[in-house]
């Protein structure tokens, strides 16, 4: 069977959700080989999960050179296990670095590139929500192999437990591949909350929160339920909560499968990066909102109110 | 320093959005275009480099003829000129095939900085920047929410999704920036006047030396098969708070399994 490159994205050495969803969707490819980029010692740690999870293989690149310089040293090494393992698809999550060693990749290769796929049929072709969610579009690469990134939350990880065969790869980084030097990566507020743009629960303030004060109301709720916290672009230019968790046209787009909208309008905006949730509820003051006519269930009223009674009642009934 | 701003028109991503039901590009001809918002954070970051440092800022542009008035709306922030490379050839072209011509014209350009949006809001690819610098054997810098020039060497603050990185490297190189990174001025109405009379060069591929075969349709790497609207959801229930509104909400939650 063929091989599908899978490239594991991993965070304090675990594995991200995202990367399982990958390798459940090579499985219906072919045989996954997950491709561990990082310094050395990483892959050790990742290996058990990705067994779990399905990789035949493992290919562990592991060298300062991978971390010390941003993304081209990523590319280089998996454009050449693709010269040397010729795989049936090259598959990658569809993040900041997801995309970006894609899209070198895609150069090195002269091969085409589809980002923010939610699924791949057996034949390569793929599927995108494009648009904010509105439009949905079928497309193949027509130049090389499937080079997909897939956006997180679009495939349901299924463990198919196997031993993975480990094998060490010779890394090479060339001068041209160490332009721009990492100095230092900063961790801001991780705390326990799940990622953003993985969380199967997010719950997200907008203007109506009010204030960075008022926020910890919507982090009360989110820690009750397990779930991220998210914030609409005015909660995030009015400085309520930091940018970085902005959901929408300008900040991240997620796809949980509960999407909790405080105090939020719902202007076109915001809904470009949430609207592909399987399940939304709002509360909002406005019965006029624009979120009413994308929530399941929606509840007019004061969120000051509203929100302590729910995080009092989702209390009592654990 | 001579700065190079990409800028892209794109539909107004507030106003509906659509794909040509025949050869499945963006439909350009019935929206409403404008530039790609994070394109004007690039261009205020240039003004601002330009303002402490000196040096040129050219606007480049790849796109139908259309994105002139994008264009000139550029120019009336502040930079000098402007390069829009327009062929009737680049019609349907894919991002490897654009990311080409973009190179060939930042090539001919020879800037110390190349700055751009960290993403279109059409596309929402992210690729652009680093296929660019691949290209061009220049550093990238990408994803800036703040960035500082000391001589020949950058530094970027770059937002990742657990906090932030720092990034140096040397000029020539390409940033591209969020719109964390500065507020952006407003044209003003000199400002207006005066990018009607800017230097607007145009650019077909013959000039950059590429084939029309090489973009286009006819050169794509990938192809849209097939296009359809999502069906629009459905709003559900929605009820009044009436003094029970978060006991409400949990018992629709339950029901669902969330809690």
């Amino acid at each position: 069977m063929s091989e599908i490159l899978v490239v594991v994205e991993h965070s304090g050495g675990a594995v991200k959700k995202v990367t399982l969803e990958l390798l459940t969707l090579a499985r219906t490819l072919g045989e996954p080989a997950a491709v561990v980029l990082g310094g050395p010692g990483t892959a050790s740690e990742l290996t058990d999960r990705l067994g779990e999870y399905g990789a035949a293989k493992i290919y562990a690149a592991e060298h300062a050179d991978v971390t010390g310089y941003l993304v081209a040293p990523k590319a280089a090494v998996v454009a050449k296990l693709v010269a040397d393992t010729s795989p049936a698809a090259v598959l990658l999550a569809s993040t900041q670095e997801g995309k970006e060693i894609a899209a070198r990749l895609a150069v090195k290769l002269d091969n085409g590139l589809l980002t923010d796929v939610v699924d791949v049929a057996a034949d390569g072709t793929a599927t995108q929500v494009v648009f904010a969610g509105s439009t949905i579009v079928k497309s193949a690469v027509t130049r090389g192999l499937p080079l997909v990134t897939l956006r997180p939350n679009s495939v349901t990880p299924a463990p198919a437990p196997t031993t993975p065969q480990v094998s060490t790869v010779d890394v090479q980084v060339g001068e041209k591949d160490k332009l721009t030097t990492v100095v230092n990566r900063v961790t801001e507020q991780k705390g326990s909350r799940p990622e953003l743009t993985e969380a199967s629960i997010v719950v997200s303030g907008g203007r109506g929160v009010g204030s960075a004060d008022n926020f910890k109301l919507v982090e009360e709720l989110a820690d009750l339920m397990g779930g991220a916290v998210g914030a609409s672009r005015a909660a995030t230019d009015s400085g309520f909560y930091p940018h970085q968790f902005q959901v929408g046209q300008t900040g991240k787009t997620v796809s949980p499968q509960l999407y909790v909208a405080l105090g939020i309008s719902g202007a076109i905006q915001h809904r470009a990066g949430m609207q592909t949730s399987k399940t939304i509820v709002a509360v909002n003051k406005d019965p006029e909102a624009p979120i009413f006519e994308l929530a399941d269930f929606g509840v007019v009223g004061d969120l000051f109110s509203v929100v302590p009674q729910a995080a009092e009642e989702i209390r009592k009934r654990k | 320093m001579n700065i190079v701003v990409l800028v892209k028109q794109v539909p107004d991503s507030g106003s509906e959005r659509n794909l040509n039901a025949d050869d499945k590009t963006v439909d350009r001809g019935s929206a409403s275009n404008v530039i790609n918002e994070m394109d004007e954070y690039a261009i205020e970051e240039a003004l601002r480099i330009q303002e402490a440092h000196g040096g040129e800022v050219t606007i480049l542009t790849v796109g139908p003829e259309q994105a002139t008035e994008s264009i000139r709306k550029a120019l009336s922030m502040g930079p000098d000129k402007a390069v829009h490379v327009v062929d009737p050839a680049m019609h349907g072209s894919c991002a490897l095939a654009t990311s080409k011509v973009l190179a060939a014209a930042i090539g001919r350009l020879n800037p110390d900085l190349v700055l751009s949006g960290a993403e279109s809001t059409d596309g929402r690819v992210q690729a652009m920047p680093h296929m660019i610098a691949e290209r061009l054997g220049i550093a990238a810098l990408t994803g800036a929410r703040k960035l500082t020039v000391d001589g020949s060497t950058l530094t970027v603050e770059r937002q990742t999704d657990e906090g932030y990185e720092v990034l140096t490297a040397s000029t020539p190189a390409l940033v591209s920036v969020w719109d964390t990174i500065n507020e952006v001025r407003y044209p003003s109405f000199k400002g207006i006047m005066a990018a009607k009379k800017k230097p607007v060069e145009t650019l077909s591929l013959a000039d950059l030396g590429i084939a029309a075969e090489e973009v286009g349709a006819a050169g794509a790497s990938s192809a849209v098969l097939e296009a359809g609207k999502r069906p629009p959801r459905q709003g559900g229930v929605k009820v009044s708070d009436e003094g029970d509104g978060g006991v409400k909400l949990v018992e629709f939650l339950a029901s669902e399994k969330f809690v």
